[in-house]
């Protein structure tokens, strides 16, 4: 399974092993994992909402375009909802290519367009216990995946 | 036809999703959220700024302008803040 969309943590180090388990023909896997940050200290916890089915559905298509651009040998994408601390994992991404620029390429890709197009939304509880509420969507998320879009 | 909110817009909504039955003036995307926007104080909080609106057909992202016609599920959200 390529796609996981879960509550539970994982093991990234373990994943990325995964793709390259038994085979000669990679020789480059780009391992992306984003975390929780503490703001400062502020923030105690993150809650991320998700659209089930939906979220799914749109890291396939994000997913499906990357394989279509670079000459991958393997995907893996995690990306968790629910409650989430400080320094805990949110999402990951894993390529793997014969070479590094098709993995390093395809990561980000992956990375620019699944902020952008997949039906998650965080939300912010301060570590004074308070609701910061729902996080804004940054205007360069947006530039970031429109820079792959294609003349 | 079914309709699901997200994030702050199901909170100002009051629910997660419900039953609607728009009537047949009501065509594309845009229509219904200025439909659903003259509801009551709540969906009108919801739907102040329609531009910042996101809108998915049976799952699948859908500009304003997309005729309703025929979706089982229609879903409105904040702009997207995965990741």
């Amino acid at each position: 399974m390529e796609i996981s969309v879960q509550r539970e943590d994982f093991d990234a180090a373990a994943e990325a092993r995964r793709l390259t388990q038994g085979r000669g023909d990679i020789g480059a896997v780009v391992t992306f994992v984003g975390l929780c940050r503490d703001e400062d200290g502020q923030l105690s916890t993150l809650e991320i909402e998700h659209y089930p089915g939906m979220a799914e559905g749109e890291i396939a298509a994000v997913a499906a375009e990357a394989h279509a651009r670079w000459p991958l040998k393997g995907l893996r994408i995690i990306h968790r909802f629910g409650e989430i601390g400080p320094g805990e994992q949110i999402v990951m991404v894993a390529t793997a290519s014969t070479h590094r620029g098709a993995a390093f390429a395809a990561a980000e890709f992956l990375m620019d367009y699944l902020k952008a197009r997949a039906p998650f939304w965080k939300r912010a509880r301060r570590a004074d216990g308070t609701v910061e509420g729902w996080v804004e969507a940054k205007e360069t998320d947006e530039a970031s995946a429109a820079r792959w879009s294609r003349a | 036809m079914k309709a699901r909110y997200f994030a702050w817009v199901r909170e100002r909504v009051g629910k997660a999703e419900e039953e609607i039955d728009p009537p047949a003036e009501i065509v594309t995307v845009a229509d219904l959220i200025a439909w659903l926007g003259r509801r009551d104080e709540g969906y009108a909080h919801a739907f102040e700024n329609p531009k910042i609106i996101r809108a998915a057909l049976d799952r699948a992202h859908v500009k304003p302008e997309a005729a309703i016609a025929g979706a089982r599920e229609i879903a409105f959200f904040p702009p997207m803040t995965g990741g």
